[in-house]
Parts: C-alpha cells; sequence; structure tokens
C-alpha cells in the first residue's frame, strides 16, 4: 500500500512537471516562429503560399515535442504501467 | 475514460479482436470507397458537369497543385499515394464530431500503420527514381560519417510521424470529453469546431510530411540532371 501511495503521488506530479515544462518552451520557440513568419509575409505578400506552408510543417515539428509531453502524462495519469502492476499485486 | 478506441471491443474470436477502430475505419474505407464509385460511375466532359464530379474535380486539382508546389517535377506519380493518406485521415478526423463516432486516428495502431506506409513508401520511391545504389548512396550523403545519424532520423521521424497524429487526434477527443464534464453547455462546441480545424491541419500535414521525405529520397537525382543540363548549357555558351 505504501508503494501505491507513492506511485500515485510521483505520478500525477509528474504528469503535471511534464505538460507544464513542456508546453511553455515549445510555445515560446512556436511564438518565434510565427512572429518571423509574419514578418516575411509583410514583406514579402507574394511569397505567402511558400511562407505558410514552410510555417505549418515547422510549427508540425515543434508542437510534435509537445505533444510527447502530452502523451506522456496521459500516459502517466491514465495508463501507468506502474501503477497498475502495483494494484494487481496488492488487490490480487 | 478510454483514451484510445482501441478499448472498445465488440466482439472477440482468439487473439482476433474487432475493436471500434477496425469497425471505423471498415466505415471510413466503406464511405471513400462507395462515394468515390457513385461518382465515378457517370463521369461526363463537357461544360455541365454533376455536383458530385465537381467536388471530386476540385478536391484532385487541389491535392494535385498542393503536391506540384511541393516537387514541382512529376507530380502525378506521388498523387495516388499522398492523396490516399490525405482523404483517409481528413476524412477520420472531420467525421470525429459525429456522435459516437470514435475517430480511427485517434489510436495509435491505426497512425503507426500510416506512418509505416510512409516508412515503405520512401525507399520504393527512392529506387525506383534513382536505382538501388543510387538510393543507398544517399545515406553517406554529405559524408560517411552520418551514415549512423541518416539512419536513426529515418527510424525516429516515422515514430514521431505516428505520435504526433495520434497525440493530436486523442487530445482533440479527450478536451472534448473534459470540457462535456466541465462546463457541459457551450463550452465543448468550441472545442469542437477546434479540433475540426486541428484534424484538417494535421491531415495537411501528415501528407506534406510523407510528401517531403519522399521527395528528398528522389529530389537528388533531379538537382543533379538540373545541374548537368545548366553545366552543358553553360560549355555551349562559352565555347564560341
Amino acid at each position: 500500500m505504501e508503494s501505491l501511495e507513492l506511485i500515485g503521488m510521483i505520478s500525477i506530479i509528474m504528469a503535471g512537471a511534464t505538460v507544464g515544462i513542456g508546453a511553455p518552451i515549445t510555445a515560446i520557440g512556436e511564438g518565434w516562429a510565427v512572429s518571423r513568419a509574419m514578418g516575411a509575409l509583410a514583406q514579402q505578400p507574394d511569397a505567402g503560399p511558400v511562407i505558410s506552408r514552410t510555417l505549418f510543417i515547422g510549427l508540425a515539428m515543434t508542437e510534435s515535442s509537445a505533444i510527447y509531453c502530452f502523451v506522456v502524462s496521459m500516459v502517466l495519469i491514465f495508463a501507468n504501467p506502474f501503477w497498475n502492476h502495483f494494484l494487481t499485486i496488492t488487490g490480487g | 475514460m478510454t483514451i484510445t478506441p482501441d478499448d472498445i471491443v465488440y466482439w472477440q474470436l482468439g487473439p482476433f479482436a474487432i475493436s471500434a477502430t477496425l469497425v471505423f475505419t471498415w466505415v471510413v474505407m466503406a464511405l471513400l470507397a462507395v462515394g468515390s464509385w457513385l461518382v465515378t460511375r457517370s463521369l461526363t466532359g463537357g461544360t455541365s458537369v454533376s455536383r458530385g464530379q465537381l467536388l471530386m474535380e476540385i478536391v484532385l486539382d487541389g491535392i494535385r497543385g498542393q503536391i506540384r508546389d511541393v516537387v514541382e517535377v512529376d507530380a502525378d506519380r506521388y498523387l495516388p499515394f499522398i492523396g490516399t493518406l490525405f482523404l483517409f485521415i481528413v476524412t477520420c478526423n472531420v467525421l470525429a464530431v459525429v456522435p459516437g463516432f470514435r475517430a480511427p486516428t485517434g489510436s495509435l495502431t491505426t497512425t503507426t500503420a500510416l506512418a509505416l506506409c510512409v516508412f515503405a513508401a520512401v525507399p520504393v520511391f527512392g529506387i525506383a527514381s534513382r536505382g538501388l545504389g543510387g538510393y543507398l548512396k544517399t545515406y553517406l550523403q554529405p559524408s560517411p560519417f552520418m551514415l549512423p545519424f541518416n539512419l536513426i532520423s529515418e527510424v525516429t521521424r516515422t515514430i514521431s510521424l505516428a505520435i504526433r497524429l495520434f497525440g493530436n487526434i486523442m487530445s482533440g477527443a479527450m478536451i472534448a470529453a473534459m470540457a462535456l464534464a466541465i462546463a457541459p453547455l457551450f463550452f465543448p462546441v468550441i472545442m469542437n469546431v477546434l479540433g475540426l480545424l486541428i484534424g484538417v491541419i494535421q491531415a495537411y500535414i501528415f501528407a506534406v510530411l510523407a510528401l517531403v521525405y519522399i521527395a528528398s529520397a528522389t529530389r537528388a537525382h533531379e538537382e543533379q540532371l538540373e545541374r548537368a543540363s545548366n553545366e552543358k548549357g553553360e560549355t555551349i555558351r562559352g565555347k564560341p
């Protein structure tokens, strides 16, 4: 029971910390990319399609790290393998 | 709360389970196949065409234009693969607003299968356009020291392709479910609209990234041809 409580507590704290640290850093990077793309669009409106396509691809690349953080925290909360393991030991 | 539609099992026989992912994949496949069969059954030329044919022409022309923007040469070779990927993913993601429908792309198995298709298509297209030796030479491209990194990037970009699509669609469904539990009156509608936008953008990004990966395996060949023709032009001009 002791280890179960410990695992639950650490899992929830780390799930919050994963998104809380991973998302803002990614958001800063994406904000930089968008602001540069806006500047480029204002200077060269003719190159709009190329700039926006490259921007979308770059944003998707950047955003995938935030998505990794989100997936990890979702796994920690809803599908935690250690929690399930100790639950079967103590419950069964 | 179930994260993926894999956990909803309708029917099980031994190791084979018919899960919600499989059922809704079949639904989307049937929708796409029957829809395009109905339209292409009666294609007409001339000035007046049916609504379905007009829709299909617009979609096809849009996808072809996007592919041509990226690869510039020989766009129609990539159209069947990239277009199928895009149409399947976008149909899954947009149908996610239908009540009771669980998007198959919100399951890691579906997105991994799609990413593995891209993983297999890159060497196929590369070898088809450059030959086996020419394709293997791209792994040594900047210098032979880059060989391990090229091999690693081949695997990691496949993983990131799968996790990106899965994470975005799963988070959309999960945020909508949480919003329904917290503020059920108006807020879930906004989150669903946002989910529609994200679904279309993710389908576009998946298709464009697959195209970029395939084009990078085939493009060096085209650049070489271009450079050769430029040099030939210069020598012809430089001679007299």
